[in-house]
């Protein structure tokens, strides 16, 4: 028991001091899981961070549940998560409630305006950076294009198109394959 | 029944975003679109928000959509929603984490995923700065296509692109810092 509240504290702490998510929380996680507490390597943590990119969910919560599992087994897990979201369930919720009471204030308006424009330059960042270290084939740069015409002129939920690219990967392969023959 | 439905939007959200905070963005769109629940100008500026608390961008999205939704009960079930999927398939993945690592079907499948996600992020940010940057009354009012994007939203715009992109000792800051700094032009240039 005593362990799981240091994990869900620990994390606590981690999701209060970090800005920004998944890799912004890096360097907080080499000092209180590796330095620290010593509960993983920094080469299990990277390895932590290739799986947690590539599976479904967000980063810092992949990355907080296999420490706490690697740790202290399921329950462990879902210490270190709860510890890990809990500052942002509590933050938001302040944030919000205050927001909502000044939504009205003409510079809280003009402000949000220029916060808009901010937010559209940091997507295109993050955009371009997305497109640099994942569209890099003829198959990729495929895949890529398709689903983006698609999205803008097919209503369907963005699930389907994940789902859609896994097969059309292993399709790819098997003709690949074939052909090879 | 508003709680089930947000338990499941987002549990879906959890399974099927595939690369982070802003890989939420066009499922949360979708939801919005679908619900009515947020306008896509709102979920803009809960991405903002976002950034600039602390927590991951994915969670922090999910507690505001909750809030919004369905006050403090909403916050707690947007939440835990987008969380579970993680936490239950990377408990499985850890058992076995060297299986999984070196599965070629794993990863094969995920070699068509990630320009996919990657699609998906970038048609999100296509209609946020077709709702952001474009000023489609004033264009339709005048029928002149100058009047499309405001000038000062150029500027502004220009100017973020260049200390984020080409200014090296700028680049690197926290984009909290670039938030702030937006908010203050904003106010600056009277924009609204």
């Amino acid at each position: 028991m005593r362990e799981l509240l240091i994990l869900v504290y620990t994390f606590f702490k981690i999701g209060l001091f970090t800005f920004g998510g998944g890799y912004a929380m890096l360097p907080l996680l080499e000092r209180e899981i590796v330095d620290k507490h010593g509960w993983a390597s920094f080469g299990e943590l990277s390895d932590y961070y290739a799986i947690g990119q590539c599976t479904p969910g967000i980063i810092a919560v992949n990355v907080a549940t296999f420490i706490g599992y690697k740790h202290k087994g399921v329950l462990g897990g879902i210490a270190a998560t709860l510890g890990l979201i809990l500052p942002s369930m509590i933050v938001i919720t302040i944030v919000a409630g205050v927001l909502d009471i000044f939504a009205q204030n003409p510079y809280v308006i003009s402000a949000f305006a220029g916060i808009r424009i901010c937010v559209c330059v940091l997507i295109l960042n993050a955009s371009v950076k997305f497109i640099r270290s994942t569209v890099k084939d003829v198959f990729s740069f495929i895949i890529f294009i398709v689903v983006l015409i698609c999205t803008i002129f097919l209503d369907l939920s963005p699930a389907v198109f994940v789902i859609f690219a896994a097969f059309a990967a292993l399709i790819f392969d098997k003709v690949r394959q074939v052909r090879a023959k | 029944m508003i709680y089930l439905q947000l338990f499941y939007e987002f549990v879906k959200t959890g399974l099927f975003a595939i690369g982070g905070g802003l890989a939420t963005l066009p499922f949360l769109q979708e939801i919005g679109g679908r619900t009515a629940w947020f306008t896509d100008l709102e979920l803009a500026d809960m991405v903002a928000i976002s950034e600039s608390t602390p927590g991951s961008i994915g969670m922090n999205m999910a507690s505001y959509v909750g809030y919004k939704t369905a006050g403090i009960p909403g916050v707690i079930i947007a939440t835990l929603a987008l969380a579970a999927p993680s936490v239950i398939i990377i408990i499985i993945i850890a058992r076995v984490l060297q299986r999984f690592r070196s599965s070629r079907y794993v990863n094969l499948a995920f070699e068509g995923i990630r320009p996919a996600s990657t699609a998906l992020i970038t048609s999100a940010m296509l209609s946020i700065f077709a709702l952001c940057l474009l000023d489609v009354s004033a264009f339709r009012a005048s029928g002149s296509i100058l009047d499309l994007v405001s000038f000062k939203s150029a500027a502004l715009f220009a100017v973020l692109w260049i200390f984020t992109n080409a200014v090296k000792p700028t680049k690197k800051l926290h984009p909290i810092v670039f938030i702030a700094f937006s908010a203050a032009a904003g106010i600056a240039l009277g924009l609204n």
